[in-house]
């Protein structure tokens, strides 16, 4: 038998409509509103063995504290599936849904499934981390949400595969994710160029994202006074890649002191990118990152001062969340130490 | 331009006393073999073993893969430019030794080299699982320069293949495929209301050991230009690089280019498939504007209606991508891509280095990020060490018990961006 928890708001709960929207968590034992109908859709393998309601004002002004109490409630009858809502286009209870979705999720590792409208902010906030089935606008839905959300649902607490969100009514998370087509590559595509020459529909395997351009900073003015820092997505790492950054697909960076170092050799560092020609990095790492250059500029008063740290990650196939990860990370700490311009090296 | 294609259909590889194809088995002489592929000093020894499909076996870390072929009439030899003189080649008859493949292999440069599993979940990714496969491990002598190093096994591989193609020469093929292109007036004469298309073909060529070859000069000191198709066939194209294994394209893809022959498939019904631009993927950026330029300046050149451009590798060679699909849509020249994607182990990232709105019509191989388990194999061809440096790996990948844990990309042809695979991405 499958158990599950259920979450709905005060309005779906009985209690009352806005004025009671500041009513604390509770929990029944149960069905309560829509769980009745969510049950028969469930149908016999599985039983929702509570309800858990609370206002979605007191939810969204309480954050932190209201997660954690509701996180205990869910624990407590340690389900095997957790449902929330469905919110419809209603703002605060999709919020409230997705962020008690995500912490039972991540926290305590329940599948859990929930149900909006596509405007609904929370499906922005959280259809990356969690499955959100698609609904009408308003509660006039519910006959057709609830047995979508109950088949995903079991199929989640059953650790079947999910399909794709056509298959499954959910909206889509925009994970990209492998799947084995009817025809090779090559025929796709030339039944595609047939399509876009007799000017017939076809759908593209991957359509464009909006890509993240980045605008350069001002030039820095007073040279002279600057702490410099240099960062490389060409790997350079003192010998034996200590840290073990892949040569491809970086899962880390690193950070390296070369207070003192003058020059980089072939005896002290190397290249840990495998995307590129490695020969030339190994030889001379300066050629990727300027060590040496930047010593000569220092002592001739060019610049104000090398800074003691370089970031260092490989660039070769490391997807651009990790990269921008890894920058948002490091970059507060090169704010903190007082460095005003990055030279920033690629391969 | 028309080429027979003679397929001998090779259904198992065996050593034996003399090097012979009967009744669809390959048997080869080692002996003879290795003194075909001897001589070159910078290498200090070469093993040769043979992997089946279905067998409980890993090749790693693999470098090229080659079909082995014999041309029979026509002008010229095989892999024109390395093992033949640089005759025009893709005219006449060519032996295939379909089902064949000549594998090599060995640590060069420790992290830019593929895995081959012959089953399991590993094979169900890359195309050589199902070719009978020729291994070759070569170890260079000691301090020998890795340049140096990828050439000598690169030679070696060529040198393998033209001569178990030899076998197939008296050989009766099991099936006859025959392909044409008419010189361009002529074949706008033909089909004088087919729209006209043809084929951009990205080389990857990035650096020494990520370089193409055609007809044996190095296609980063090229700029784009025509080749007939049948020509690829008869290995005017060979391959010089294996980083990232998953979407770079080994010798044997480019003899087999499935875009190729998937146009011809269509050739002279639904359009006029003209031939095929060739231009490369260089690092610097004049480099790229100038090959984009090209390549747009020689589709308006042909008067096409449209085409489909394939990349190879990814990163960098992303804004070449984009940059030949602006450029030739701005000509009026409607496009097709074919690409692979990095979105990630989770998927969740961007799937490209570069976008463009023009890239409407894009066909996708996978997301080489995904990870993949592959358990251990009885055998081992090779060495499995470098499982935890070699591109798509890392520290941890390479457990205890000889299975690896990786991403897709480790695997060999994987992410086909030629179209070899049916394997794809979508968005959930």
């Amino acid at each position: 038998m499958i158990k599950v928890v259920h979450y709905i708001n005060q309005f779906y709960g009985g209690i009352g409509g806005e004025e009671k929207a500041d009513i604390r968590p509770e929990v029944r034992e149960g069905v309560v509103g829509p769980g009745m109908a969510l049950q028969g859709a469930l149908g016999n393998d599985a039983k929702i063995v509570a309800t858990i309601i609370c206002g979605d004002s007191y939810f969204n002004e309480n954050l932190e504290e209201a997660t954690e109490e509701i996180l205990q409630m869910v624990k407590n009858y340690e389900p095997d599936l957790f449902i929330a809502g469905p919110a419809f286009n209603a703002g605060r209870y999709g919020v409230a849904c997705g962020t008690i979705c995500k912490a039972v999720k991540e926290k305590l590792n329940i599948p859990v499934v929930s149900g909006m409208y596509p405007e609904n902010p929370g499906v922005d906030m959280f259809k990356k981390d969690i499955y959100i089935i698609e609904t009408a606008n308003a509660a006039t839905g519910m006959r057709k949400a609830l047995p979508a959300i109950a088949k995903l649902g079991m199929k989640l607490a059953k650790g079947e595969a999910i399909g794709s969100p056509a298959e499954e009514g959910y909206i889509a998370r925009g994970v990209r994710k492998n799947i084995f087509r009817e025809e090779r590559g090559s025929k796709r595509a030339v039944n595609m160029l047939v399509a876009k020459l007799k000017g017939e529909p076809f759908e593209t395997e991957y359509p464009m994202p909006d890509f993240d351009r980045v605008a350069p900073n001002p030039a820095v003015k007073d040279l002279k006074n600057a702490k410099i820092a240099l960062v490389t997505s060409g790997g350079i790492v003192p010998k034996g890649n200590p840290d073990r950054i892949e040569a491809s697909s970086a899962s880390k960076y690193g950070k390296y002191d070369i207070e003192g170092v003058m020059d980089l050799t072939q005896e002290t560092y190397e290249t840990a990118h495998g995307g590129y020609d490695p020969v030339y990095a190994n030889q001379d790492a300066d050629r990727v990152l300027p060590v040496d250059v930047l010593r000569e500029l220092e002592k001739e008063g060019v610049i104000g001062k090398l800074h003691r740290y370089f970031y260092t990650t490989v660039g070769n196939g490391t997807s651009v969340a990790n990269a921008k990860k890894f920058a948002s990370t490091f970059a507060q700490e090169l704010v903190a130490d007082g460095v005003q311009a990055v030279i920033l090296t690629s391969t | 331009m028309r080429l027979e294609l003679g397929n001998i259909f090779i259904k198992d590889m065996q050593f034996g006393e003399a090097t012979k194809v009967e009744n669809g088995v390959l048997y080869i002489n080692k002996k003879e073999l290795l003194e075909a592929v001897g001589g070159d000093n910078r290498i200090a020894s070469i093993e040769v073993d043979i992997a089946k499909p279905g067998e409980e076996t890993r090749i790693m870390p693999v470098k090229d893969v080659i079909e082995p072929r014999v041309k029979v009439e026509g002008p010229g030899g095989i892999f024109p430019g390395f093992i033949s003189k640089v005759d025009v080649v893709g005219s006449g008859k060519t032996h295939v030794l379909k089902g064949a493949a000549v594998v090599t292999a060995g640590k060069i440069v420790g992290f830019q080299e593929g895995i081959i599993d012959m089953s399991g979940p590993g094979a169900e990714y890359t195309p050589f699982s199902k070719t009978n496969n020729l291994v070759l491990v070569c170890t260079p002598v000691d301090n020998l320069p890795q340049h140096e190093h990828e050439q000598a096994v690169r030679l070696i591989g060529l040198k393998a293949a033209a001569y178990i193609g030899e076998a197939g020469r008296n050989v009766k093929p099991d099936e006859v495929k025959v392909y044409e292109t008419l010189p361009l007036f002529e074949g706008a004469k033909k089909y004088p209301d087919l729209p006209k298309v043809a084929y951009v073909y990205m080389l990857q060529t990035q650096g020494l050991l990520h370089d193409t070859y055609v007809y044996g000069v190095d296609a980063k000191r090229i700029v784009p230009t025509l080749i007939y198709p049948t020509e690829v066939m008869d290995g005017a194209i060979v391959s010089g690089n294996c980083v990232s294994a998953c979407d770079k394209n080994p010798t044997y893809n480019h003899l087999n280019n499935p875009i190729i022959e998937d146009l011809y498939e269509r050739h002279g019904k639904d359009y006029n498939f003209v031939g095929v631009i060739i231009t490369n993927e260089n690092v610097t950026l004049a480099d790229k504007e100038r090959s984009s330029n090209w390549t747009a300046k020689l589709a308006e050149y042909l008067g096409l209606d449209a085409v489909i451009i394939s990349e190879e590798g990814f990163g960098n060679p992303d804004t070449d991508l984009m940059m030949n699909c602006k450029k030739i849509t701005a000509k009026g020249i409607k496009t097709v891509l074919v690409t692979d994607e990095y979105a990630g182990r989770d998927g969740a990232s961007q799937s490209l280095a570069d976008a463009d709105k023009a890239a409407d019509a894009v066909v996708t191989a996978g997301n080489a990020n995904e990870i993949i388990e592959l358990p251990p194999m009885k055998k081992v061809i090779g060495d499995l060490k470098p499982a935890d440096v070699i591109a798509g790996g890392f520290a941890g990948s390479l457990k205890p018990d000889g299975s690896i844990v990786a991403e897709l990309q480790v695997i060999t042809g994987a992410t086909s961006e030629i179209g070899f695979n049916k394997l794809s991405a979508t968005q959930f």
